[in-house]
This record gives structure tokens, sequence and C-alpha cells, in this order.
């Protein structure tokens, strides 16, 4: 089977929007850290994220055929257009909570860009090299403060378990099969991300497990249609944040 | 054009040898404080030293420190609103050095027997202080400019002469601070650069930013050597000590001329009405100085005062679970390797 390239831009803007907006949630952190260290670690995150983010914007604009930039795909596009899914775009809550979405993603992250290296577009399987190695080291920090938190107070550990009851009901999402990456997947493009659900749950499970903490019960409802452009409440804030000055400014170069 | 003022190799100087690295503490000879700072050499940590010596350094440092974790804050106030990713990758990477500096500037202060955690309680306490500077608003885009252009070149002229500081962690810490800070006073410089050869609306955005950070830059060299406003402070003991080489207002007067010809380059007017060329001292003269705003916001009444301690008072209680729960766990495991160690043996 094969994909045209137009078809192919929007797997790949999937891939770019959840490190996109990401990186937007974590650069609320710098400054509001709870030591130095971790104001430096968290930004850390977000500029490898914002760095896949680009490279991969850059190649939607040039495989869908409009040439556009990455500024202009961040900055211009309306939230329906945004391919991320719901973990990604809910607001910072506290670190227990920052740490578990971190854990979760990256362990997302880590699985997918792995396959992702061998993939048939030669610039997403150049993006997946270098950013598995960027994931390996995210998931790492994510998983040391998972276990510091659980393991280290009694309060921490009631928090920490909250962290990871607050996020549960938007990680399924990530292994939800939407028609992009379903055609992606076909073409030797992209991962099904069924595929990965099993991979990506053991590993969260394995690190909960060594921090004394329990997996989440199932939740009773789950976020959905992210890659579709349906979105949560929160993600309408976060654009006008991140796009007001570059829309107030239309054609500007900065 | 900066960071190249460093002082001469420590090894190079010829005088008294310094204490060799395996020296105990405070072994050192009774005299040799002022043997290496008449040679110009570096204080160690092991060395003895005037209490007054360390005390002026711990105060010195521990400020430039806040200063450091505070500035974060109005730079940081834009990183979600960055116009571009370019943009906003450059300014998270800023921000990131500015955490990083404080980290060595503690680091540094701890060498002379304090304790980062007691620095900090001091800046929430409001025992310490932090540069006046950050109390004021970064309201528009081209602030980020601003700041990297006017605040950290301000800085880079005060701090490039610590690199030859007389006490050595400090001298060695303010290098690579140096390097970092040039680095952003020229990306502060390119963003405004930017802006100036862009629409109108952008261009007036850059002067109205350089019009309300001009002369809260020219105030970060402190209050003037003579004068009415002069406060004598602490500069002829500091110099004796070599800990500082050169006078506020010679420092003052080295970034008005470097700046003047690089607003000139950016087409923006300076906001000041006096600002004249001297020929006869190859100086620009500059008008006064308010130095009633200066003490008014030192005192407490500037727009961002209470905002900065509060913010930063609020992230640090909000994150002492965090600290703590690291302490708990790392104390927990160290009694686990040393019983897994004793029942070994």
């Amino acid at each position: 089977m094969t994909i045209k390239d137009a078809d192919a831009s929007g797997y790949v803007l999937g891939l770019a929007d959840d490190a996109l907006i990401y990186a937007q949630r974590l650069g609320e952190w710098v400054a509001r850290a709870p030591e130095l260290e971790e104001d430096m670690a968290l930004a850390n995150v977000a500029l490898d994220l914002l760095g896949q983010a680009r490279a991969l914007l850059a190649h939607v604009g040039r495989l869908d055929g409009t040439g556009r930039s990455e500024d202009d795909l961040a900055m211009f596009r309306d939230e329906r257009d945004f391919r991320c899914v719901h973990l990604l775009e809910q607001p910072v809550d506290d670190f227990g909570v920052e740490m578990a979405r971190m854990l979760t993603f990256a362990t997302y992250q880590s699985h997918l860009y792995a396959a992702l290296r061998t993939c048939a577009d030669d610039v997403v399987a150049g993006v997946a090299a270098k950013a598995v190695k960027e994931c390996a080291y995210h998931r790492d920090h994510a998983e040391q403060w998972v276990l510091r938190l659980g393991d280290g107070t009694e309060a921490s550990h009631a928090r920490m378990q909250a962290g990871l009851e607050t996020l549960a009901p938007y990680v399924e999402e990530l292994f939800d099969d939407d028609e992009a990456s379903v055609d992606a997947a076909g073409a030797g493009l992209g991962v099904l991300p069924s595929s990965l659900r099993h991979a990506v749950l053991a590993d969260i499970a394995t690190v909960v497990g060594r921090a004394s903490l329990a997996m989440p019960e199932p939740p009773t409802w789950h976020s959905r249609g992210g890659r579709a452009g349906i979105h949560s409440e929160a993600m309408g804030p976060l654009l006008a944040q991140m796009q007001h000055i570059a829309r107030s400014h239309p054609g500007a170069t900065w | 054009m900066y960071g190249t003022d460093f002082g001469p190799d420590d090894a190079a100087g010829t005088g008294p040898r310094p204490p060799a690295p395996d020296e105990p503490l405070n072994a050192a000879d009774a005299g040799i404080f002022d043997d290496l700072l008449e040679h110009d050499l570096r204080i160690e940590p092991r060395d003895e030293m005037p209490e007054a010596y360390r005390s002026t350094l711990v105060r010195q440092i521990a400020q430039h420190a806040h200063s450091e974790i505070i500035g974060m804050q109005p730079e940081g106030n834009w990183i979600t609103r960055a116009p571009s990713l370019r943009r906003k990758a450059i300014l998270i990477a800023k921000v990131q050095d500015e955490a990083g500096h404080g980290l060595y500037l503690y680091s540094a202060a701890e060498t002379l027997g304090v304790d980062r955690a007691d620095l900090l309680d001091r800046l929430h306490r409001g025992t310490q202080k932090y540069s006046t500077i950050f109390n004021y608003p970064t309201l528009t885009w081209a602030d980020v400019g601003a700041i990297g252009w006017l605040v950290d070149g301000a800085a880079i002229m005060n701090q490039v002469p610590l690199c030859r500081c007389s006490y050595g962690p400090y001298a060695r810490a303010m290098i690579r601070v140096c390097k970092e800070e040039s680095f952003h006073q020229r990306q502060g410089f390119e963003l405004l650069w930017t802006m100036c050869r862009g629409t109108d609306a952008q261009k007036a955005m850059a002067q109205d930013a350089l019009d309300r950070w001009w002369w809260p830059a020219l105030m970060m060299f402190g209050p003037p050597d003579t004068g009415e406003a002069a406060t004598g402070g602490h500069t002829a003991q500091s110099m004796a000590w070599g800990i500082k080489r050169f006078s506020n207002d010679d420092l003052r007067q080295r970034f008005v001329d470097m700046t003047v010809p690089q607003a000139e380059k950016l087409g923006l007017r300076m906001p000041d009405p006096d600002l004249a060329w001297n020929a006869e001292s190859g100086h620009w003269e500059h008008g006064p100085i308010d130095w009633g705003e200066f003490r008014r916001v030192l005192g407490g009444d500037g727009a961002c005062n209470a905002q900065r301690l509060a913010h930063r008072v609020r992230a640090h209680e909000d994150g002492a679970w965090v600290r703590e729960a690291a302490v708990a766990y790392a104390a927990k495991h160290a009694d686990g390797r040393s019983r897994r160690r004793g029942s070994a043996a």
C-alpha cells in the first residue's frame, strides 16, 4: 500500500503537535519548579520536544504541498486543525501530575520513535533516531521522580498516586487508532497506536510498582478525538497565549 | 566583544606558593592572605581569610545568585508567548542558563561555609537583596530583547572584572557566567535588530522598550562615586580586597560608551535629551540619573518587588513536598545500601 504525501502529512502533524503542545506546557514550569535543578531539567525536556516539533512541522509543510513554515503551522492554525492528544493539553497541575504525564508520554514516545527509526519517510526516521535518545532521558527523569515521590514521604506517596489517577482518563487516547495513523501504518510510514499499548502500559506499570504505587483503576471515561481536531477546553487558552503575538502582527518577521 | 578580559592563569604568577590541594583547611601561613592579594593570586576556600572578607563575599555572591534566579521571572513571563518557535527555543535556553548561573553562584557561596537553603531563606525573608532591575515589568516582546541587550550588557560590564576577583571559586564561576551572558547580550541585540527592520509596530515596540529600560539599566551599576547620591558603600574595601576592580561610575561610563553606537545601529533614539559626545574626554556624557527612583525601587516600591518575591516564595513552598520526598527517599535507600553492605561483611 502506498500513501500520498498529503495524507502522510496528517500523521506527521500528530507527532509534531504532541511535541509542540507538551513543550508549551513544560515552558510554564520554568521559574516555578520545586528546585533550581528541576527548572533546568524541565526546560531541557521542553527544548528537546520543541526541536522535534520544529523539524516535523517544517516537514509537514513540504509533505502537504502548501510550503507552510514551522511558524505558519504553529501560530496560524486554528484549534480544530491541531492533532495532539488531550493528555498534553491539560493545564499544569502539581509536580506529581507532571511526572505522571512525563512518564506516560516519554514511555509512549520511546516505543513510538524506536519503531519509527526504520519507517519509510527519511525525515521522520531521522527525527526518530535522535528523539529516541532524548525520550530515554525524559523517561528516566520522570521514572526517578515517580520512584522518589512514590517511595518518599506519606504525603508524596498520596500526591503521586493522585497524579496517576488525575491523568488516567487521558492515557488510552494515545492508543486510539485514528484514520491517519491506520493509513500511515499501512504504508510503512507510521506505527499503529494500538500496537504500542501493551508495551507502554507494561513499562509504566513496572515503574509504578517499584514506586510502591498502584496503577489506577480503569477510568469511567477516556478522552477522544485529539487526532481529529476535537480538543479539550484547555486547548483554547493555550493556543490564545501561544499565538497571540504572531497573530497580532501578521506578516511580521521575528 | 566581551568575555576576553579574563585574569592571568593562577599558575603563571610569581609570588608565594599557593597551598597544595591536599593541605588541610586553614593550614596556610597567617600572612598568606595579604601575600596572595599583593601578588594578585586567588584566595581559595582552604585559605585563612578575614571574617569581614568572607562575609562580604557571601553577601555579594548570594545577592548575585538571587538576581540570577529572580531574573528568570521577567523573561520566563514570555516563554509561552514567544512569537516564533526559534525565539521560544532561544528564550527557554536563556532562562535555563540563568538557573545554571544561580547554581554556580550558590555553589561558590557554599565554599565559604554557608548553605544554599539558608541563602534562599534569607532571600525569601527579604534580608538579602537581588538586583533592583528585576522589579521592573516586562510588558512587550521587545522587552525580552531589551533585557538581553541592556540588562545582560550592563551585567557583563559589571561581571567581566569579577573573573579576576581575588576569591577563586567566584572568579572561576564568573568566567562561565560571562561567556553565557555575552551570548545572551548578542541574542537580545539580534532580536531588536530584527524588530527594527520589521513593521512600524515592531519598531515602535523596540523604541518603547529602550525608553523604559535605559535608565534602570544605568542604575544597575549602583550609586555614583561622588556627589549627593553617593553612598560610599563597600567600594573602597572591596577594591582593597581585590573583589571589585573598577568604580561604579567607571563601569557605567564604559556601558554608555558601548551602547550608544549600538542604539544608532539599531536606528533607535536614546531616551536622554542631554546625551552628548564629549570630544575632549572621548566619552558620551549622559543626563542626570533619577537616584530617587533607584532608592524607591530598592526600598520595595517598584512595580514588581512584591510580585517577584511572592512568586519565588510560592514556587519554593509548592515544591517543599517534592524536596522532602527526595530527602526521605535518599535516606531510606542509603539505609538499605548500608544494611546490604553490613550483611555482606
